[in-house]
């Protein structure tokens, strides 16, 4: 394909604003859905408001946030903030009831032996609740970087640069070459992603290895 | 079953080769249109573009010529319409794009009267905002145009606008979204034409959409610019203006005041001086229909007049 | 800025009319409607043949996970580019914005019904063999209704997604609340695009819940645990 090979350079760098823009959220929207999912478990009265709130969110189309967030924040129009904003809020909209559902599949008679043990109960959630509802939260991490991937590129349409504006540059000269590199990229993209959690979780869960080995 | 150490070297790998990435595109090159967010330097200039090739296309001529003469530039193409890009404008997001005398000045001042040339360029400096200012005017002129089908200027003997007046509430219109509410759009078209159509069809600015729906016949007329291709590919009419509802519309850079200094102003108005309306034709043909880098055609035409 | 959006929503004008609130909204669904029928048509049964038959499982399940991962907004532009100047009529706007909602629909379908088969427990077809049961008449009385729940679900999921991501058929000048979205941000009208996104957001929640109900009715007590009265 030869304009790809003209403009490898420039798809590499929309490429990279793409990761950072996708990527940070996944990190920030982890942070701050654990907490959350931690209240929506523990406090089971929490649980439907947070959801279904939560739930809310994500069903705010992309494009209608992107062009708010400035207005309710105060940033400049064409500042990427907007979108990392707005793609951490989906995140955590995602990851909350995952959060959730995990720690809630944690089984009791687990917590119970941490706590007769002597842990308290932050060091439990630590060392014990969390280690064991990472395979549910990265599943959950695994589906929202999919979903971010995907979102991001409609910021084009507001004129913030990432792959999606292939998209946009292509579709306006009829010019299929850019589209075709866009989406190629973005699948390819989500998948990264996708390898990198699965590593990490692997990393993060030694047990579940042991097992296969043993068995 | 892959060994677990190849699995997690592959992940490691994977997110070496993200973070190799994602610094490219976060990295401060200047020239690069993915450019930082971060405050550009003083000196720098931020060129950005509305969201149609040839916009994007004369906002590369600007940002080619200003880098030969080493202004450092940014560029931010394809923002979106004037209701965007202007408010980025205002606050510092860009501070150059390339613009069009007529519909700017109407965007500035509703009662805009002037339709020549002259006119329209003396209206619109005294329009603008105390921050904003226009350099020289260029000749090249883009206007927004009503086209139908040659099938269709025949059946109703079509010459000009107001000969749609007897037919047009059977009849769609496509256009822009913005064209909905824009005193050069369907309000205009009512008040000096006195058009009312069966229905206004949103489509995109002069694109795809807008070619597409004409020539399926999802709208019996449509807005395109003068300069597309697509209208002598086509065979499309464009209906005469005689009113003028489409005043002088000619390429213009519209700047942030206290970013102008000489180097600039030589840079942009030798630009202007050697565009005119057929080159500006031409120049768009190569981008739209032999699908040519926007970049790589500025850059010929800059070589081609010495001006980069 | 909320009393701008709620002057805006509050306004008769902008119900009524070709442009109004009740026509979006009615083309909004009928574009998700027919999107999520086709998809579920293809869906289904596929989901329920790898379910049953377990061959090409590792196919299909790779290909869902890609299909995820394509971007709405790429692949509608390249429908539209691809196919419009083949087709005349309304169609060639269709046509594109339909196939990038039903590509986004299959695979949340596909996983809950393959998923739901596959979860059907071993003593239930056990019982349904030890009846006398063949391979389809197990699918149809026993695998089907076992795993109506995640097949359901799978529906759901996916039509909330669809009722999100139609508005994307606005880009392509296609009616819909993403009119709204579209019209809105090419003026700079916040109170538009605003009101546009919230309704959408109510739409999708009003149309979960309709879901959930019929949801609720459809699968067997016997799943549910649900039981009327139980005259003895």
């Amino acid at each position: 394909m030869t304009w790809l090979r003209g403009h490898f350079v420039d798809v590499l760098s929309l490429a990279g604003q793409h990761i950072y823009l996708a990527g940070v959220p996944l990190v920030l929207g982890l942070l701050i859905a654990l907490p959350l999912g931690w209240l929506a478990c523990r406090y089971k009265v929490l649980y439907p408001f947070l959801i279904i709130g939560t739930g809310l969110l994500y069903t705010i189309p992309s494009l209608a946030l992107f062009i708010m967030l400035p207005l309710l924040l105060g940033t400049h129009v064409l500042d990427p903030t907007n979108v990392l904003i707005a793609m951490t809020i989906y995140t955590v909209a995602l990851l909350v009831r995952t959060v959730a559902d995990g720690l809630g599949a944690v089984p009791d008679e687990v917590n119970q032996s941490a706590t007769a043990m002597g842990y308290k109960r932050g060091r439990r959630f630590v060392s014990v609740e969390l280690p064991l509802a990472v395979p549910v939260i990265s599943a959950g991490l695994r589906v929202a970087a999919v979903s971010n991937v995907s979102i991001v590129s409609v910021a084009s349409l507001i004129g913030v640069p990432q792959l999606g504006s292939l998209f946009t540059d292509g579709f306006n000269r009829a010019f299929l070459d850019p589209i075709i590199v866009g989406v190629v990229a973005c699948v390819l993209l989500a998948l990264l992603f996708d390898v990198t959690i699965l590593g990490v979780t692997r990393l993060a869960t030694p047990w579940q290895r042991a097992g296969e080995a043993s068995s | 079953m892959m060994m677990n150490r190849t699995r997690i070297a592959l992940a490691l790998a994977a997110s070496a080769a993200m973070l190799a990435v994602a610094s490219c595109g976060s990295s401060s090159d200047p020239l690069a249109s993915g450019g930082s967010t971060k405050t550009a330097g003083a000196g720098t200039i931020v060129v950005g573009s509305a969201n149609f090739p040839e916009n994007a296309l004369l906002a590369e001529i600007y940002a080619g010529a200003l880098s030969a003469k080493g202004v450092t530039v940014e560029k931010k193409l394809n923002i979106g319409s004037r209701e965007t890009y202007i408010p980025a404008l205002k606050d510092g997001s860009i501070d150059l794009i390339p613009e069009y005398t007529g519909v700017l000045s109407q965007y500035f001042n509703k009662n805009a009267k002037a339709t020549d040339a002259a006119g329209v360029y003396a209206e619109l400096k005294a329009a603008l905002p105390a921050t904003l200012t226009v350099l020289d005017k260029s000749a090249a002129e883009d206007k927004d145009s009503v086209v139908v089908t040659k099938a269709t200027a025949d059946k109703y003997n079509l010459k000009t606008i107001a000969d749609l007046q007897p037919i047009a509430k059977d009849l769609t219109l496509g256009g822009p979204p913005e064209w909905k509410t824009r005193p050069t759009g369907v309000p205009g078209l009512k008040k000096l034409y006195n058009l009312d159509f069966k229905t206004f069809r949103p489509l995109d600015a002069g694109g795809p959409l807008s070619v597409q729906a004409l020539k399926n016949g999802q709208v019996d007329a449509v807005n395109l610019f003068t300069t597309d291709p697509s209208i002598a590919a086509n065979g499309f009419v464009v209906l005469d203006d005689p009113k003028s509802l489409f005043a002088a519309q000619n390429v213009v850079p519209l700047i942030t005041k206290s970013k102008v200094n000489d180097t600039i102003s030589a840079a942009l108005n030798a630009i202007s001086a050697k565009l005119d309306t057929a080159t500006l034709g031409a120049l768009v043909k190569e981008v739209v229909v032999d699908k040519k880098d926007p970049a790589a055609v500025a850059k010929e035409f800059l070589t081609t007049n010495g001006l980069g | 800025m909320i009393n701008r959006i709620l002057a805006w929503l509050t306004d008769g004008a902008h119900w009524q009319g070709d442009d109004g609130i009740l026509r979006r909204v009615v083309e909004h669904m009928e574009y998700s409607v027919a999107a999520l029928v086709i998809a579920a048509l293809i869906a289904i049964p596929l989901g329920l043949y790898i379910g049953h038959t377990g061959r090409g499982r590792f196919l299909v399940v790779n290909a869902v996970g890609a299909a995820r991962a394509i971007p709405s907004l790429g692949l509608l532009f390249l429908a539209f580019l691809w196919l419009g100047p083949r087709l005349s009529g309304d169609i060639a706007f269709l046509a594109p914005a339909g196939l990038v909602l039903i590509v986004l629909a299959i695979p949340p379908i596909l996983s809950g019904a393959y998923a739901g088969v596959e979860g059907v427990e071993p003593a239930a077809r056990d019982a349904a063999a030890g009846m006398g049961m063949r391979g389809t008449e197990v699918l149809r009385h026993v695998e089907l209704p076992c795993a109506l729940p995640l097949i359901l679900s799978g529906i759901r999921s996916a039509m909330l997604q669809v009722i999100a991501t139609a508005t994307i058929a606005a880009v392509v000048g296609l009616g819909g609340l993403g009119r709204f979205l579209i019209d809105g941000l090419a003026v700079r009208d916040t109170p538009q695009t605003a009101s546009g996104a919230i309704l959408v957001a109510v739409l999708a929640l009003v149309v979960d819940m309709v879901l959930a109900l019929v949801q609720r009715s459809v699968v067997s007590p016997g799943l549910t645990g649900r039981y009327g009265k139980v005259s003895l």
